[in-house]
């Protein structure tokens, strides 16, 4: 066989990553993950390093004992799968999002108001984007009827339906949220479709009473909680007066009585609390957290709590460690409660190939108490970035100028990232804090970004190699 | 795919996809990709007009797919198609033995068991 057979190419857009001693590649646009034999993973070191013909291919890998069978093969699949490109191939079109598209899921922002006072808080705290002045600090009954009517209808006929309960302080407004989980449920009930509910406090305001009744209707609760006492000091009430000695018992009450849904809490890093590991053994083994998610805090970059760099390094170390104890739960088929690899782990196993970071605006609305339509809840109450209001709808010029500058093609730093299927940029409030345009990537956690998440793929290759049905339960998600 | 393993549902899509890029119908077929590969007897329904199913193989009614068995028996004695129906023409030449004819013997035909 000569080395005409072969096809010519050159290398497509891939990352390769090992995961215990098995090479893998992770394929840039689509998302796909495939492991590699020997010749594979030779032939895309081989791309990679040079634009050199197939004969010098033949000849190289002959020199390592690959016979030209299987490396004419092993060429053709990698064509197959977009890791190699036949000459001539076309880049891939932009694909926009179709219009209207269905909203899938509706943040409802019961109140503005807050009974804490956390100084990195993004609705209060010295980069805020809301514009408060003037508006109702509480939605009300009328308010929250007509966001329910309003979602039920742009959702489409989705059959699924979820709506998110948030603040301020959600459980400042809990007498509302009752009546919305009442007249939510009734309506889907009446229209044939599911509905859940979910919401974030920071668990000051939990009674018993309130506990029954989350729990009674499985609604999932994740609460905002930086860990031990001490990287609590900024999660603190008007007065300085600090929240964890108030809320840890009302949480170990919240654990012990609601069983209907996985109770999740969620970390705010900050300059002083960065001690993951320390953060994650107090939720789990201490308080008895079964999901725990860390994201660093949303600040210009000049902010006293603002994480600097070699901070940052350490909180990836961690964050490394964690990942491996994950791995080896997976492996035996345990949970394990670090949700910041769950969460990737679903978007690998799906393949995502994200047109923007996530679904702000999308398939996700936010309503405020005044009845202003936001992207998201961090955009509640911002004039800047409102998206409508429920009497006349969404705005439709102004979500569309939302989604044009939040996708992945305008962000042309992004077009050689291969992490972009899944980052795409990132979030479009902290683009805003950080550069003032939503649209902007976040260009100052890049390398972070796409470190931590080749320790994503690798734990994730390693799961299909050891213990691939752990992985079938991200099907349904 | 030979040399990759596809790992997560987008890659079986891609792979699924390059599947079908390779294969074809085999029945339809115009070339024969890799007779080697694939060995097939085009004998039946599929590669010529081959009534069964409107009307019996000598062009009458009264060999017709009735009861559901004829089918099974039309496939068995004039196509090959082994995955529904015993084979003929290496293993169970005796399968319809007992039934001369269809319509009135189908009983006869019975399952086997490798
Ligand atoms: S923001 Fe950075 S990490 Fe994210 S896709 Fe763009 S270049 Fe890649
Ligand atoms: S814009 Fe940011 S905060 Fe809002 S939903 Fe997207 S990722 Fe979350």
């Amino acid at each position: 066989m000569s080395a005409a057979t072969i096809a010519p190419f050159r290398a497509g857009e891939f990352h390769l990553f090992t995961a215990r001693g098995r090479d893998f590649v992770y394929l840039v646009p689509s998302g796909g993950i495939f492991e590699l034999t020997p010749a594979a993973r030779q032939i895309l070191d081989f791309a990679q390093r040079t634009d050199a013909d197939s004969e010098d291919l033949i000849a190289h890998l002959a020199n390592v004992g690959f016979a030209e069978l299987e490396i004419e093969e092993t060429v053709t699949d990698l064509i197959d799968a977009g890791a190699l490109l036949a000459p001539g191939t076309a880049p891939e079109p932009r694909i926009d999002p179709p219009k209207n598209f269905p909203l899938q899921t509706l943040v409802l922002n019961l109140t503005n108001q807050c009974n804490l006072s956390c100084k990195y808080c993004y609705e209060y705290g010295d980069d805020k984007v809301a514009t408060p002045e003037g508006k109702p600090k509480f939605m009300d009954t009328e308010t929250s009827r007509a966001a329910i009517d309003f979602y039920f209808a742009e959702s489409q006929g989705t059959k699924a339906l979820h709506v998110t309960f948030f603040g301020g302080e959600t459980l400042m407004n809990f007498p509302l949220l009752k009546e919305v989980v009442d007249y939510a449920t009734n309506k889907a009930k009446s229209e044939g479709r599911f509905i859940d509910f979910s919401l974030t406090t920071n668990a000051t305001l939990l009674t018993p009473a309130i506990i029954d009744f989350l729990a009674a209707n499985r609604i999932g609760v994740t609460v905002s909680i930086d860990g031990p006492p001490e990287m609590n000091a900024l999660r603190v009430y008007q007065n300085g007066r600090g929240s964890y000695d108030i809320i840890a018992p009302k949480i170990k009450l919240l654990l012990e009585k609601h069983k209907t849904r996985p109770i999740a809490a969620r970390v705010t890093l900050t300059a002083d609390v960065t001690d993951v590991l320390k953060i994650f053994r107090h939720l789990t083994q201490d308080m008895g957290f079964q999901e725990v998610g860390f994201a660093p805090v949303t600040t210009s970059e000049n902010r006293l709590y603002a994480i600097g760099g070699s901070k940052m390094d350490s909180v990836l170390e961690q964050f490394k460690l964690l990942a491996q104890e994950y791995l080896d739960a997976a492996v035996e088929g345990r949970h394990h409660a670090f949700s910041n690899v769950t969460d990737t782990l679903s978007e690998l196993y799906n393949g995502v190939n994200k047109s923007h970071p996530c679904g702000a605006g999308l398939g996700l609305a936010a309503v405020g108490p005044s009845g202003d339509i936001s992207p998201c809840h961090r955009f509640v109450d911002s004039d800047t970035h409102s998206l409508g209001h429920i009497s006349t709808g969404i705005d439709r010029a102004k979500q569309d100028d939302f989604l044009h500058r939040g996708h992945i093609n305008q962000k042309y730093d992004c077009h050689t990232c291969w992490a972009r299927p899944l980052c795409a940029g990132g979030c479009h409030h902290e683009a805003y804090v950080r550069y003032g345009d939503t649209g902007h990537p976040n260009l100052h956690y890049c390398d972070w970004i796409r470190d931590w998440t080749d320790t994503c793929l690798s734990v994730f290759g390693a799961i299909s190699t050891h213990n691939p049905v752990f992985l079938e339960k991200f099907e349904k998600r | 795919m030979k040399h990759l393993r596809p790992l997560n549902r987008k890659a079986h899509r891609i792979d699924q996809f390059a599947a079908a890029k390779q294969a074809d119908v085999v029945g339809l077929q115009e070339k024969r990709v890799n007779p080697a590969k694939l060995p097939h007897i085009p004998a039946g329904c599929s590669i010529a007009f081959f009534p069964g199913w409107e009307v019996d193989s000598s062009g009458g009614v009264a060999g017709l797919c009735q009861p559901m068995e004829r089918d099974l028996y039309d496939c068995f004695a004039d196509c090959f198609w082994p995955a529904q129906v015993p084979d003929h023409m290496n293993n169970y030449s005796d399968w319809a033995k007992k039934c001369a004819a269809a319509t009135q013997d189908w009983r006869n035909l019975d399952v086997v068991f490798p």
